[in-house]
């Protein structure tokens, strides 16, 4: 009845292939860019920057980085927390030693060297697929934690090597460093989101996105219908680590402020990752969003229900969170298991039908 | 009309002081899930119990109750972060993360908010130097203070002279881990000892490749920095090679008897270096006992009762009520805020005396803080595990730390933290 084609004209190629064809969607679209530039920037405060959109933001950046290797190039990849980790470390280094650049080139920066990081361990991908491509990629995730533990230089010869970010300005605001406001990190991390998700969007709408799914869905099939795999494996993973990798520098230098390369991009890092994307759906730029929130917002959410609503000591709160949301990750997977963006697809056709369904 | 005006006024003003009225706010940042929880649930008992004592015995410090809102970090820093934020609106007076991660993370965020972090024998080092890190304290001894008391203390044992022998570390490959080796490497180079370092990947439960290079390199010592089930690994794999357990060595986080339970009968005689006494012996438990454990407020399941770790919660939980109870001398109200607070931790005076009022008699060193001084007395003493008796007792009397190479490195690294974030040095 709302939720329509019905009615909406297109008069131009322009208009026919947007984006959001639909207008409730577009209008759905355009309402939460307007919530999210216009009303939280003024609203957030340090809880619910460093708890909850902080996160989500930049865990969405990774999301949408993974899901353009896994979900639209199918090329497994268990590398990402190692790729996060080369952003972190190509970020802080740049920091150290341009302190005068704006640290939105250095971000950017940042995702490139990544970028080339991850072409040279895509290459094995030429010849290698599945789950030998996923030990490959392993191998990465712990080839990279290890060098930056082993080789001083990385974390400038600091006593405990561990990286620590300086205070950097743009505009003569604060993006790093403790003084940071809540609004200032927000902000810097949304508008690298909304780039990121933009760019995300119109390549897997253009040529190179066909280029992925066609490989995804049957590489030889592929190359007899004229896709190079070499540029199409390459591309896929240069996109991918670069937009990990920024999601690797704003997680060190925005959100954390301090890391340690063991602790903050362990294996654990590409697995909460890989979920997420699993979760959201593969091959989806929405299920990325989905993913990410899920799998930040749920256990924030539940500890404080659990703690600070109901009281419950905080180890079996902890504990229940890890179970519960446990359960829900195999409740989805069983219920649907092509994730939350399907979810959300289904819902839209039945709203078109609404209130008539056959 | 006016009446009721006046009423609502006075209405308003109960409820915005609300809040204020309430107590002295400590938040115990602990953990009792993941790979560390068998070492983060006794420190945690031991530090929200101390509390309830307080509260229970005396109506809290100075007549204000102390609240200690707990919150789960699992030692993971993203967590830390939320529970950090979530607390520090509640006007909390202190910070004691048990992780050096985490303290990591924190420093730059107090400094900014202006909230005490102290970690004792954890964290940065470099922070016993007050004249750069303000608001960070972490007396009686830190990271390094342990290296060097553990060399000294071999030293004595082979007749005061280290030439030629070799001293392995063993360490968890993390930024706690890590710490020692500087002063570790300095130290090798005055005593002429050979060092070797050995890092072990967290969480560590597999140290095969390590102690089998510890079988063939045969070194006199193995001096380890571990924390969680990676010293229960460690010290089964040493009993396994055959390792002399009394020429094995812990740092005050790898000495406890989670660590050293799970090699039974295999090892007795390891020792460890601890910063404080440990046992249930101290008159303190009795009232432990009687407001706390009796009447069924003890923490977690409240079976650590003078267990090493328990000790270490309760002796981080003495000092920040007693720099609380400074700040309200100094102050001569009840309700200090952070700031005044912080100026309690700079003016702690410690005594032997005053630790005998409290219960605790002999049981730390005496503290006498000042402005530039927040890294205390550094002084150590070693423990070894009785596996018949099921017990730890000193072998030693307290240790002084080597000044004399601390101190140079101590002020390297604080300068380059001074340099890099753009701090003038205070206390001039």
């Amino acid at each position: 009845m709302f939720y329509r084609e019905a009615g909406d004209f297109k008069t131009s190629y322009r208009a026919d292939s947007q984006t959001f064809p639909i207008r409730l969607d577009r209008m759905g679209y355009f309402a939460a860019l307007a919530v999210a530039y216009g009303v939280v920037p003024f609203v957030i405060d340090d809880y619910w920057a460093n708890a909850v959109f902080v996160p989500f933001l930049i865990y969405a950046i990774a999301a949408i980085g993974l899901n353009i290797l896994v979900g639209y190039a199918g090329q497994v990849s268990l590398g990402t927390g190692g790729f996060m980790a080369v952003g972190a470390y190509a970020v802080y280094k740049l920091m150290t030693a341009f302190p005068e650049v704006p640290i939105f080139l250095h971000v950017i920066l940042a995702g490139g060297i990544t970028a080339c990081v991850g072409v040279l361990f895509g290459l094995p991908s030429l010849r290698i697929k599945g789950f030998y491509l996923a030990v490959a990629t392993l191998a990465a995730q712990f080839f990279l934690v290890w060098l930056f533990n082993k080789v001083p230089w990385f974390y400038n010869y600091s006593a405990s090597g561990q990286i620590t970010a300086p205070d950097r300005t743009m505009f003569g605001i604060f993006i790093t460093g403790a003084q940071t406001s809540a609004a200032a990190k927000y902000l810097f991390c949304l508008v690298i989101l909304t780039l990121v998700a933009l760019m995300a969007r119109n390549l897997t709408r253009g040529t190179v996105g066909r280029k992925w799914m066609a490989i995804r869905d049957m590489d030889i099939a592929a190359e007899i219908i004229g896709v190079n795999p070499l540029s199409a494996k390459v591309t896929a993973f240069a996109v991918s680590s670069f937009f990990i990798g920024i999601a690797g520098a704003l997680l060190f230098s925005v959100y954390l402020g301090a890391a340690e390369v063991g602790e903050a991009f362990g294996i654990n890092k590409s697995f909460l990752v890989l979920f997420m994307v699993i979760i959201g759906g593969l091959g989806s730029i929405f299920g990325s969003f989905a993913g990410a929130a899920f799998l930040v917002l749920l256990p924030v959410f539940l500890k404080n229900v659990l703690v600070g609503g109901l009281g419950w000591p905080t180890d079996v709160a902890a504990h229940l969170e890890l179970m519960i949301v446990g359960a829900l990750i195999v409740v989805f997977l069983i219920v649907e298991p092509h994730g939350l963006a399907q979810i959300w697809r289904i819902a839209k056709e039945k709203l078109r039908l609404w209130p008539f369904p056959h | 009309m006016k009446k009721s005006f006046a009423a609502l006024a006075a209405a308003a003003m109960l409820a915005t002081t609300g809040p204020a009225l309430a107590d002295l706010t400590v938040p115990n940042l602990s953990y009792r899930t993941g790979s560390y929880a068998a070492n983060g649930i006794p420190y945690a008992d031991g530090f929200a119990d101390y509390f309830t004592l307080l509260n229970e015995r005396d109506g809290g410090i100075g007549g204000e109750k102390v609240a200690v809102p707990e919150c789960e970090t699992a030692y993971n820093t993203e967590k830390g972060v939320e529970c950090y934020e979530s607390t520090k609106g509640q006007a909390a007076l202190a910070y004691n993360p048990l992780s050096t991660g985490i303290t990591y993370q924190l420093i730059p965020k107090v400094t900014a908010d202006k909230h005490v972090l102290y970690t004792p024998g954890y964290g940065r080092t470099s922070a016993a130097n007050g004249a750069v890190f303000e608001w960070v304290f972490n007396y009686p001894a830190n990271y390094w203070d342990g290296a060097s008391v553990a060399v000294k203390y071999m030293m004595a044992e082979q007749g005061g002279d280290l030439t030629g022998k070799k001293i392995t570390l063993l360490y968890h490959n993390s930024a706690y881990g890590k710490e020692p080796i500087r002063t570790l490497a300095e130290l090798a180079k005055k005593h002429g000892f050979t060092l070797t370092l050995l890092p072990v990947d967290p969480p560590g439960q597999e140290q095969k490749s390590q102690w089998l290079q510890i079988r063939r390199e045969k070194p006199d010592y193995v001096i380890m920095y571990g924390w969680g089930v990676m010293n229960q690994v460690a010290i089964q794999e040493a009993v396994n090679i055959k390792f002399p357990m009394d020429h094995m060595m812990g740092i005050w986080w790898s000495g406890s008897e989670n660590d050293v339970g799970p090699a039974g009968a295999g090892a007795n005689g390891y020792k460890s270096i601890s910063f404080h006494g440990v046992g249930a012996e101290y008159p303190i438990y009795a009232d432990l006992k009687k407001h706390v454990f009796d009447a069924g407020k003890a923490a977690g399941a409240g079976d650590q009762l003078g267990t090493v770790l328990y000790s270490r919660g309760m002796y981080a939980a003495m000092i920040i009520s007693e720099a609380i109870r400074t700040a309200q001398e100094k102050t001569g109200k009840a309700a200090v805020t952070p700031e005044e607070v912080r100026d309690g931790f700079e003016s702690l005076n410690l005594t032997e005396a005053r630790l005998t009022d409290l219960g605790l008699p002999g049981f730390a060193q005496p503290i006498a803080a000042s402005c530039a001084d927040h890294g205390g007395p550094g002084t150590a003493m070693i423990l070894q595990w009785d596996a018949s008796a099921k017990k730890w007792s000193a072998v030693s009397e307290w240790i002084a730390a080597d000044a004399e190479v601390l101190d140079p490195l101590i002020a390297e690294d604080s300068a380059a933290f001074a340099k890099e974030s753009g701090i003038a040095e205070r206390c001039k």
